[in-house]
């Protein structure tokens, strides 16, 4: 009961998350800022701006409903933590793990993007309501490519626990490779699972003020932006234990500190991508994805089946 | 127009896309832009009034600070059209300093206005690097004029300040830097992906319709309509340089980024044939204070287009009339057509592709009474009774003080 309430709590639960997420939206934004040619902020700005926004007054629409409007960010919230307690980060096996919980994994990662059109469409306002379609549109896009390739990674090990898949994948080390178109789509529908440039339409600033989030203020935002950071975190951990499974057979410390590179590697490349790209607009968006997206996603499936019968025989 | 069963959503007067007040309402069905409309009037300051109250000296600082980023346009067009009713002869420094400033203040747009659009469309790298560039332009014109914005150098009968051999090196030596910049900013607009998908297409305005809708400024030489007051009518030192006029024939937002691109590479040719062949000389002559009864229209090649500025003088120190058509004012009929049957991600790009500046674009007042939905013109007379009528109802009454103030003059 303790041993849970610790996971839950402290590590790998919420404690942890806060503060690898404070972490994460630093390194990105100061990344960022550098590629740029500007300073960027320093290491505790994440925190300060968590701390003012916890302080300021809540105001809720009159038109929206309340309830909801309440609700979808602690949802959002709930829903990125639970995910990385299925995700191996201290030693090989997660604090749970199950045959198939490679599907809730991605199932609570999921759940986000809904609270987030929920949240945006019980607002009421103009600008939150076409957001919030937006966000559901681009779901349609990326969703598909980003379960194809951890299909296909699964499907080459064999199993549908993710603990077992790394366990897999750091005893026959050359197969790593076999994943890397797979991990290259990864890369880019993560993009667009965490609505960041060039796929950040549904909070087009420009266009639609903040999209969905637009009259979310104080506590409750605080926590979206802090679900952001969670789900970044997350993301970045689920791609990084499906696709990088390295020095997995070393002690748990070891693997931990191989775990913190990986993701920030990751964070990098996202950081990197957010600077080079302008945001597309939505149809451009959805045709790049099923035009060019899906058939990798869906080459990567087959290569891995025709490697699996290879592998077996 | 706009129906009933589409959502109305209003851009403005308040919007992250616009840098100036303005109020358009877009319907949509989906994503997809069904019928807009336009409302201009947010900024309008009295200023063609207030400069009948004030001398022509007192009138162009406020003619200078119609707006920030073409402050020079608006000053040399008010001082030329003084200068011509007035048969003041400008002496040749005078005018390539005047020349030298306009291609500085050109350059300085032109970059903003890169920064801008890259902003618009989610490319926010772009933002920082051409704003970074600007810095460059900025600083020679603080060494040059004292200021970064509202340089104040012109002055009725010629300049203010003049040039040093220092001061010519080090715009030199800017003008190398920013030209390699430049080179690079036009690479991008030909291979970048990205910002080749959000503006190649957008925002199509075909010749015809420009020449309809009269589009001035690259708005119009992005349809091919190759027309610039710096070669049609030449003022300044224009007619002594050496420049092209660049008129692509995209017609969309794509062609009015490569123009604006070409215009950038002209002005650095223009600086340096200005700094070689600038005459020696005074900088100024001597204006008298009361100009002769007549009227004149002047001409200049803003950054965003034509600006056009009309004087009426009766032979005091007051203008009679002061009219200002800045070059928005043409191209935001414009826009309306440009955003028929686009997506809603278009419309910052588009409204920011004309380069804006709805500062210098109000000029009328058109009340307009929502409850009875009716409009009617204003005329001065009137609103200066109601508003002493509205203090004389909360118990205010200035009619002592103006016998006093009347009495002073």
């Amino acid at each position: 009961m303790a041993k849970a309430l610790f996971h839950i709590l402290i590590f790998p639960g919420l404690l942890f998350l806060f503060i690898f997420g404070f972490f994460a939206e630093y390194v990105d934004r100061k990344l960022y800022a550098r590629f740029q040619n500007r300073i960027g902020p320093p290491w505790f700005q994440p925190l300060a701006d968590f701390i003012k926004l916890i302080a300021k007054e809540e105001i809720v629409p009159e038109e929206a409903d309340s309830k909801v409007f309440k609700l979808m960010p602690i949802l959002a919230l709930t829903a990125s933590s639970v995910a990385i307690l299925y995700i191996p980060i201290w030693g090989a096996r997660a604090v749970f793990s199950f045959n198939g919980d490679v599907i809730v994994v991605l199932y609570l990662l999921t759940i986000p993007t809904f609270t987030y059109f929920l949240g945006g469409w019980y607002s009421r306002s103009v600008y939150s309501m076409i957001g919030a379609v937006r966000s559901l549109t681009q779901l349609f896009a990326y969703e598909v490519p980003l379960f194809l390739c951890i299909l296909a990674s699964a499907l080459l090990a064999d199993t549908w626990s993710l603990s077992e898949m790394v366990t897999f994948y750091s005893h026959h080390l050359g197969y790593w490779f076999c994943n890397i178109i797979g991990f290259g789509v990864a890369l880019i529908c993560l993009l667009g699972k965490l609505e960041k440039v060039p796929f950040d339409i549904p909070e087009a600033e420009t266009e639609i003020v903040a999209g969905s989030f637009t009259e979310y203020n104080g506590r409750l935002l605080a926590f979206i932006r802090m679900s952001f950071n969670i789900e970044m975190v997350a993301g970045a951990s689920l791609l990084a234990a499906v696709f990088l499974p390295f020095g997995l057979n070393l002690p748990p410390v070891a693997v931990f500190l191989f775990y913190l590179v990986q993701v920030l590697f990751i964070i990098a490349i996202i950081a990197f991508l957010r600077t080079l790209f302008a945001r597309l607009r939505l149809d451009q968006m959805i045709n790049f994805c099923w035009k060019y997206l899906a058939p990798l996603a869906f080459l990567q499936v087959l290569l891995n089946l025709i490697l699996k019968v290879v592998l077996l025989r | 127009m706009h129906e009933s069963g589409d959502v109305k959503i209003p851009i403005g007067p308040q919007h992250p896309a616009l840098k100036e007040p303005e109020s358009f309402l877009i319907s949509l069905r989906g994503e997809k832009i069904t019928a807009s409309s336009v409302r201009l009037g947010y900024n309008h300051r009295g200023i063609e009034k207030a400069c009948e109250e004030r001398t022509y000296t007192q009138g162009l600082y406020l003619i200078e600070r119609i707006c920030g980023i073409c402050s020079h346009s608006h000053s040399t067009c008010f001082v030329q059209a003084i200068e011509e009713i007035a048969g003041i002869l400008v002496p040749g420094r005078a005018k390539y300093l005047r020349t030298l400033i306009a291609e500085l203040e050109r350059i300085h747009s032109h970059l903003l206005w890169l920064g801008v659009a890259g902003h618009e469309i989610g490319f926010d790298t772009l933002l920082m690097y051409t704003w970074r560039d600007r810095e460059v332009v900025m600083d020679l014109l603080a060494t040059l004029t004292g200021n970064r914005v509202n340089y104040g150098i012109n002055t009725i009968g010629g300049v203010r300040r003049d040039i040093s051999l220092k001061q010519k090196e080090d715009v030199l030596k800017g003008i190398d830097i920013l030209e390699e910049r430049t080179k690079y900013y036009i690479e991008l607009a030909k291979n970048e992906t990205t910002l080749l998908k959000r503006l190649q297409g957008v925002g199509v305005l075909s010749h015809e319709d420009a020449k309809k809708l009269d589009a001035v400024g690259p708005t119009g030489r992005a349809s091919g309509i190759a027309r610039d007051v710096r070669k049609d009518d030449p003022y300044a030192s224009y007619a002594e340089l050496d420049f092209k006029v660049i008129s692509v024939n995209n017609c969309d937002v794509y062609g009015r980024t490569l123009v604006r691109l070409g215009e950038l590479m002209e002005s650095f040719s223009l600086v340096r044939q200005v700094i070689r062949k600038i005459p020696d000389g005074p900088i100024l002559v001597k204006a008298p204070r009361k100009i002769p009864a007549g009227q004149a229209v002047s001409r200049y090649e803003a950054p965003r287009g034509e600006d056009l500025h009309y004087v009426r003088a009766n032979g005091t120190e007051k203008p009679d009339r002061v009219k200002v058509r800045a070059p928005t004012l043409a191209n935001i009929q414009s826009v309306s057509k440009m955003l028929e049957d686009r997506y809603l991600a278009d419309m910052p790009i588009v409204i920011a592709a004309i380069d804006p500046c709805f500062s210098c674009t109000d000029r009328l007042i058109s009340i307009r009474d929502t409850h009875k939905n009716e409009k009617n013109t204003v005329v001065w007379e009137t609103i200066r009774l109601k508003g002493i009528a509205w203090y004389k109802d909360r118990g205010v009454d200035f009619t002592a003080l103006n016998k006093k103030l009347t009495k002073l003059f």
